[in-house]
């Protein structure tokens, strides 16, 4: 069974106004469990809603999802999945610690079970020693770390990511993907990402979805064929060239269409 | 409907939706469980000592307003001007900002009590100088707000243009404080408005609205004094609005509502 | 990875703290001088500027030298008691004080429960919102007679409403308006980004308001409750004026003011006492913010 099925998928915002949006049309994706999956494509072209809908924080208007074999609403009710953002998100006013063991607090864990998993994530993103600080006193890098600590307390399955990396330079970007797909090895977990960056898609997954806007949809999937595990050395390797390569003139083939159609593409 | 027409009547019905129930309400609690009028007046009879007596208090309210009017006006200016040299010059403000945030904190209407005995009795001055000091202190500590919490880049950027301070002043701490400045207003004008009637309650001509509701109330008169209350709350609602609209209309855009509510 | 971590700096707070103290007490005694000055050059019968009689009278029984009003403190309060002023006057305070300490709790609840109510649903807010406003314009003085009265009836199960929790009440009449207020803004204050997480935890609405909501109104509800604390010192004071309550600041400050003309230094001890009030429960108040932002970064300005 895969781990997440989109079929026929539709989002239309604003039904029936004047502004209208016709965010995403005739979906269909079927991610096999333990798969990293990209999502790509210029601004406007659906690849957050589509992650939303997945994360049942949207309705579909027209398709299904199917989540673990269950709606999007009861893996969201039974937790199924965690998710990270491009904005870390966690609260001010809690420690590190405190903040991972948010959604256990949600699902009322005790307050040792709780503390036990918060300190055995921080150990995974290598920050035990930050347990008590505060978000606000650590860098941007170490922010994300903990937000990815947090999506992965509940030991999901699914992992849900909407350009998490953004905001970092170039140097902690890279490292963090590296922990990333070491994290990802360890637990096993599927995992949704959303970015901008072609090297970073071709970098960390095993399929990129390349996506266009207006009316947003899925325009090209390429398969990342790079042999055995990812490391530093990667991004050397030749078969990660051709796959940038290869994503990068799917996208373009994206902007081709929309030039000859007439539309400016931004 | 249009959109304009409905965001208006989604703004304005729940309010008057509300005040008509509470009145109803309020006329029917005391028909029905037949009040004395000590207790509770109702509605209808507040009103009609209202029209009876509107040339009255119309008179007080004139008194009143016009006590703090000249206090919101002469403040205010106080306020600006204040927190310009404060501005400027950082060690006056080290020492008049703990005597203002502690003034804050005291209910210094008390001193009318003073300040009438610094002036003849028929004096609305002092009633005017305790407005001026209430308007002041708020301006100030908001105006002063705004001209300090500018972002570090713009300034940088003027400095990198070897701008003077006073040119700084001018074009990045005065725009930037204008919207403080506002909000400074509707704190202030119902505060004015407030500080009137209450520097009233000290002795002093009686011939304003706070005077003649405490001495209705005195005689028992609750309706009468009832009356003199709708007065009140209609003049401090037009300095709310007054307020209200120049803010909007001084701030394009929105200004202190610029920030998105979550619900 | 080198990791950056910053420690908050707590000495140089409270050397701030300290400065701020020592140039308020400079302040005061230059207004002691600038009062002492006008009153040595002033008009004695007061005067006219511009055509406008603004002057004050600066002969001795309208402003009484500065060590008068400070030495008249040692002096008994009535002729032929035993009790000095400053014993009346402290007494005064702490009576008001209290007061106005229940009358800031009970509007801080109440501004608090309003605040939820208009943050769950914004048909309340736009409903209730504008008559919270108007509500501060209503003088006290007509309000003050109907609690009492009102309070006289109430009886629970044997227990006698009190006269002086009608000043109390009035106070937090005035008290829960700027907790309402800043509650609502802090309450709807966090960003959408925080309300999806908390919406991808499948939290409820309750869930959602302890764990997301108040914790990010802090910053917001604590200069509301500053406001509130001295709001609610000014309820109880003008309470204790109009129902004739006994035993507060707010009762001997009109008794002095009428004995102004014999005895001139003695009003001013009686405010003095009404501001030593006003500075404790900004006091009291402070100590809460302290604590209530205690794991918050600091704010900078330029």
């Amino acid at each position: 069974m895969s781990a997440v099925e989109i079929r026929n998928v539709g989002k239309i915002f604003n039904v029936g106004s004047s502004n209208q949006v016709d965010a995403l049309v005739d979906v269909d994706l079927s991610i096999a469990s333990g798969e990293f999956v990209s999502l790509i494509g210029p601004s406007g072209c659906g690849k957050s809603t589509l992650l939303r809908l997945v994360a049942n924080l949207l309705e579909p208007t027209s398709g299904d999802i199917a989540v673990n074999g269950k709606s999007p609403k009861q893996a969201r009710l039974d937790q199924d999945y965690g998710m990270a953002f491009q904005q870390s998100g966690l609260f001010d006013w809690r420690s590190v610690a405190k903040n991972i063991e948010l959604p256990l607090e949600l699902k009322g864990w005790d307050k040792a079970k709780r503390r036990k998993r918060a300190i055995e994530m921080l150990e995974l993103v290598k920050l035990a020693d930050f347990a008590e600080h505060f978000p606000w006193q650590l860098s941007g890098g170490m922010q994300q770390r903990v937000a990815i600590a947090r999506a992965l307390a509940v030991h999901p399955q699914l992992l849900l990511m909407d350009e998490p990396f953004g905001a970092l330079d170039e140097m902690t970007r890279e490292h963090m993907q590296g922990e990333l797909l070491s994290i990802c090895r360890r637990t096993g977990s599927t995992v949704i990402f959303v970015t901008h960056s072609i090297p970073e898609a071709v970098y960390l997954s095993n399929r990129v979805v390349v996506m266009s806007p207006r009316p947003g949809r899925i325009t090209k999937i390429v398969d990342v064929n790079i042999e055995g595990e990812r490391t530093d050395a990667t991004r050397d390797n030749a078969a990660f060239f051709a796959g940038i390569t290869a994503v990068r003139e799917a996208l373009r083939g994206v902007e081709m269409t929309a030039h000859v159609r007439g539309i400016e593409d931004r | 409907m249009s959109s304009r027409a409905a965001s208006i009547a989604r703004s304005a019905l729940p309010p008057a939706v509300f005040g008509v129930g509470f009145i109803a309400l309020w006329e029917l609690v005391v028909k029905g469980f037949d009040l004395k009028p000590y207790f509770l007046a109702p509605p209808s009879k507040i009103w009609q000592k209202f029209t009876e007596n509107f040339d009255l208090i119309w008179g007080a309210t004139k008194v009143s307003g016009t006590n703090a009017l000249v206090g919101l006006l002469v403040g205010t200016a106080f306020g600006i001007v204040m927190s310009l040299v404060l501005s400027r010059y950082r060690v006056l403000s080290d020492l008049v900002t703990p005597l203002a945030i502690a003034l804050n904190a005291i209910p210094i209407f008390v001193l009318v009590a003073v300040l009438n005995n610094m002036f003849a009795i028929t004096s609305e001055v002092p009633r005017r100088i305790m407005v001026t000091l209430v308007v002041y202190f708020i301006v100030l500590v908001n105006v002063a707000r705004g001209l300090t919490q500018v972002s570090s880049t713009h300034v940088e950027l003027m400095r990198s243009y070897a701008a003077s301070e006073v040119a700084i002043l001018r074009k990045v701490r005065v725009p930037n404080a204008v919207p403080y400045l506002f909000t400074a207003l509707k704190i202030a004008a119902p505060a004015s408005v407030i500080t009137a009637f209450v520097s009233e309650y000290f002795g002093g001509s009686q011939n304003g609205l706070g005077s003649r509701i405490a001495s209705n109330i005195a005689n028992s008169k609750n309706a009468v004094a009832w009356a003199y209350v709708l007065g009140a709350c209609l003049l401090g609602l037009t300095f709310y609005v007054i307020s209200s609209l120049l803010e909007g209309a001084a701030t394009p855009g929105g200004g202190s509502k610029r920030a998105k509510k979550s619900r | 990875m080198t990791a950056t971590v910053t420690t908050p700096q707590r000495t140089s707070a409270l050397q701030r703290r300290l400065r701020r103290v020592v140039l308020f007490v400079v302040s005061l005694l230059l207004v002691a001088v600038v009062w002492e000055v006008y009153k040595a050059i002033g008009p004695a019968d007061g005067g006219k500027i511009f055509g406008w009689k603004l002057l004050p009278r600066s002969n001795d029984n309208a402003m009484p030298h500065v060590w008068e009003m400070l030495s008249r403190y040692a002096d008994p309060e009535l002729r032929g008691s035993s009790r000095a002023i400053w014993r009346v006057v402290l007494a005064g305070a702490w009576f008001s004080f209290r007061l106005a300490l229940v009358g800031f709790f009970i509007g801080t609840v109440l501004g608090l429960l309003l605040a939820i109510l208009m943050a769950r649903f914004k048909v309340a807010e736009r409903g209730i919102l504008p008559y919270l406003v108007v509500s501060q314009t209503v003088p006290l003085i007509a309000l003050a007679p109907l609690v009492v009265s009102w309070g006289g009836k109430l009886e629970i199960f044997g227990w006698e409403w009190p006269r002086w929790l009608s000043a109390s009440v009035l106070g937090g009449f005035l008290a829960f308006f700027p907790v309402a207020v800043g509650g609502l803004r802090g309450l709807t204050s966090p960003p959408a980004a925080s309300v999806e997480l908390m919406n991808s935890y499948a939290a409820s609405w309750t869930q959602t308001l302890f764990k997301l909501r108040f914790p990010s109104a802090v910053p917001f509800i604590v200069p509301a409750l500053k406001l509130a604390a001295s709001s609610a010192v000014i309820g109880v004071v003008v309470a204790e004026i109009s129902t004739g309550l006994k035993g507060g600041i707010g009762r001997l400050i009109i008794e002095y003011a009428r004995e102004a003309t014999s005895d001139p230094a003695k009003v001013f001890t009686a405010v003095f006492g009404a501001a030593l009030l006003g500075l404790a429960m900004s006091g009291f108040v402070t100590l809460a913010d302290i604590y209530m932002m205690r794991n918050r970064p600091k704010e900078a300005t330029t």
